[in-house]
């Protein structure tokens, strides 16, 4: 585990960026500070990212340090993993995290084993990062959420942010942080804009952040459906219940004790993930919560996920298939018997 | 013990109608009846009108994410066109011509590309398959598709198609290792347009031809001038002849240049020199087929206006039918997720709840008699 100081952010932000240039901005501010930090993918030098999140990277560090790979994710990552071993830490870019399911060897059977098979001798300080999620109609090959895949390997750390300003402080740890890190973005949340603080920060993992507070329901979620969670605990307001919003920031390691302690709280809990609900990290907190709460809770705990069958790709039914603000309403008004 | 040579091999690169409107007779006479490349024509002609439709369409918020054919449409249509009805045309994107030459529905490719999976239902009499968007996936199957053809004793053989960037990917070498290795055959056609959205041919490889990558796997290998559509029907004829005889896979690579963006969601201007691509308009397939046949005296000013007049209101016709298919209803997302649909999902299609089983009392039921 890296050192790591954490430094309020909500003390000092008052400029509003987007979430890629939060995300920009972590990793230049660590490749100023850290001469072993380079950053490689498609299309991440010249073409400046196909989601621009490496904008004016490659003019500031060169070629040397943003590189663009061919079409071969399972050989970036690869190389990736030889070149932590070697004391590098890069940044490894893919696209979507849809394009690592093509090198799933090097990212779950390589680097976060690694440090476990080499008898501590060789540890993989890599981040693996890109779009997680249905991107807005492309289609069930490009839409993969890999957190209820992915988050089931030991040996790997998973942050996914739900703000600008939680993407910079959780980048900036996951560069910092030893052992590889999944880093999950979201191209629907890129262009939303937040305050952010100029200069470098940490936020730990494994710890949430109450993003509302309230009494009669905990909502727990991470990443993009945190802002939906936001949506229904002000339309639930309305109707006089009110929800506290948890967002898990990460998902590996998960912070169990927040959740306890608010479920403690309001003795009901709704789950929302986006991803598939078998054997996902919502089942995970649905499991974990009726173990540490189960004289707390007024009812079973509540999930909203994804429906179960592949992404669509009509704007009709992905929108129909995908959490959203009227679900959890629903979820919420059915957990706390309103329906 | 000298040091001895063990193996020379050179690449051959066939051009029949130069962009200069140079034929070579003796490669291309008989090759293709004139009553044949009238229609050839008319598909390139209409393949590119529906290009500048599909374009407007997406900039007026009407059509999703389409990529564009342009420059490239001889590489798909020779090869359609040389192969047989019943030979497997394994795709990934940029190879409508090709599926329109099969009779594929341009409704079908349109509605896709407008976010209706149904418009990947590819008809089955025109063994196609389904438009592959991820990178590399489809030459697997290719390989797969014409190995199960001659485990079943059938004759017919598969062509693949891929870009350049596609032959970074470890798919594209693990199934030429295969098609080579266990005897199967695959024709393997690759469309160098010398760039992978914004990533240059260089940084995909470095060696002088992308053909020369078959060699590797002992295939033979073959360039043809990919804004040729003799050529590259010269060239698919070789292969083709070369893998039903043999039953061995073949490598051609269509030299060829992407006159558009990669999809409505790139601006290529951003990365590629105008220079650039103005020299390869020049090379234009469509014009260089045009000038040809008019010298040949079996087309004309008048023809070519008429045939653009006639593809464009096809092309129309097309999209006002698309835009009228209702939008798919909710219970197709449960109906094509298996072949037997679990009890759990048929009370999510039945309720019309699509959130996790457990979270409405509807759903109860069944889950406690599943126990």
């Amino acid at each position: 585990m890296s050192t790591v100081t954490l430094i309020d952010p909500t003390m000092t932000a008052t400029r509003e960026i987007e979430f890629r240039d939060a995300l920009r901005e972590a990793m230049s501010q660590e490749m100023r500070r850290d001469p072993r930090v380079f950053l490689l993918g498609e299309e991440v030098a010249q073409y400046n990212g196909a989601y621009k999140v490496s904008k004016g990277m490659l003019d500031e560090f060169g070629p040397r340090r943003i590189i663009d790979t061919p079409i071969s994710e399972s050989g970036f990552a690869g190389m990736a993993i030889g070149a932590a071993m070697m004391g590098l830490r890069p940044i490894v870019e893919f696209m979507s995290w849809s394009f690592s399911l093509v090198a799933a060897d090097p990212i779950l059977n390589n680097a976060p084993k690694m440090l476990y098979m080499s008898g501590g001798q060789f540890g993989c300080p890599i981040v693996f990062r890109g779009n997680d999620g249905a991107g807005g109609q492309l289609g069930s090959t490009h839409s993969w959420c890999v957190e209820g895949l992915y988050s089931n390997v030991p040996g790997l750390k998973m942050a996914i942010p739900s703000c600008p300003e939680d993407a910079k402080g959780l980048m900036t740890t996951a560069i910092r942080d030893d052992d590889p890190v999944f880093f999950l973005e979201s191209e629907r949340m890129l262009g939303m804009k937040g305050h952010v603080p100029e200069g470098d920060y940490l936020i730990p993992f494994g710890q949430a952040k109450v993003r509302r507070e309230g009494t009669d329901c905990t909502l727990v979620s991470f990443g993009r459906p945190v802002n939906f969670c936001l949506d229904a605990a002000a339309e639930l307001a309305k109707e006089g219940i009110s929800c506290e919003v948890l967002d898990m920031r990460t998902i590996r390691p998960l912070d169990i004790d927040s959740i306890v302690r608010s479920v403690r709280k309001t003795n009901y809990c709704v789950v929302v993930d986006q991803s598939w609900s078998f054997g996902s990290p919502g089942s995970e907190v649905a499991s974990q919560v009726h173990q540490h709460c189960f004289d707390d809770l007024d009812n079973f705990v509540h999930r909203v996920h994804s429906a179960d069958v592949p992404t669509p790709y009509a704007f009709n039914l992905e929108q129909e298939y995908l959490p959203n603000a009227r679900r959890i309403c629903e979820a919420v008004r059915s957990c706390l018997y309103r329906a | 013990m000298p040091i001895t040579n063990a193996l020379t091999t050179t690449i051959e690169r066939v051009s029949i109608l130069d962009e200069h409107g140079n034929f070579d007779e003796k490669l291309g006479k008989g090759l293709i009846p004139d009553a044949d490349l009238l229609k050839l024509y008319e598909t390139m002609v209409t393949c590119r009108m529906m290009d500048e439709v599909a374009f407007k369409l997406q900039r007026s918020g009407r059509m999703g994410t389409y990529p564009q054919n342009m420059g490239q449409e001889a590489n798909s249509l020779g090869a359609a066109y040389a192969l047989n009805n019943d030979d497997w045309l394994v795709t990934c994107y940029r190879e409508n011509c090709g599926l329109m030459w099969r009779g594929v529905p341009i409704d079908s490719i349109l509605l896709h590309w407008m976010g209706d999976e149904r418009g990947n239902a590819m008809p089955r009499p025109h063994h196609a398959t389904p438009i592959a968007v991820p990178i590399g996936t489809q030459m697997l199957h290719a390989t797969g598709l014409a190995w199960a053809a001659k485990y079943r004793g059938e004759k017919r053989i598969s062509c693949t198609f891929f870009g350049d960037g596609a032959t970074s990917e470890g798919d594209f070498h693990e199934a030429c290792n295969f098609a080579a290795n266990l005897d199967i055959p695959v024709i393997f056609f690759c469309q160098n347009n010398f760039w992978a959205i914004s990533v240059p041919g260089r940084i995909q490889c470095s060696a002088p031809t992308v053909a020369q990558r078959g060699i590797a796997y002992g295939m033979p290998c073959l360039q043809v001038d990919g804004n040729d559509l003799f050529a590259v029907v010269y060239g698919m004829r070789k292969a083709i002849e070369h893998a039903r005889t043999t039953g061995k896979p073949y490598f051609i690579e269509g030299v060829t240049y992407r006159l558009g963006d990669h999809t409505t969601a790139d601006d290529a201007r951003r990365y590629r020199d105008q220079a650039e691509v103005d020299a390869w308009k020049a090379r234009d397939p469509i014009t260089r087929l045009r000038t040809y046949m008019t010298k040949k005296g079996i087309w004309s000013d008048a023809k070519d206006a008429a045939l653009r007049e006639a593809a464009e209101a096809s092309c129309m016709a097309t999209i006002e039918r698309c835009e009228q298919v209702e939008p798919p209803v909710r219970g197709d997302v449960f109906n094509y997720t298996f072949a037997d649909l679990p009890a759990d999902l048929v009370t999510q299609r039945e309720t019309g709840h699509t959130h996790s089983l457990g979270q409405d009392p509807s759903q109860l039921p069944s889950a406690s008699n599943a126990r």
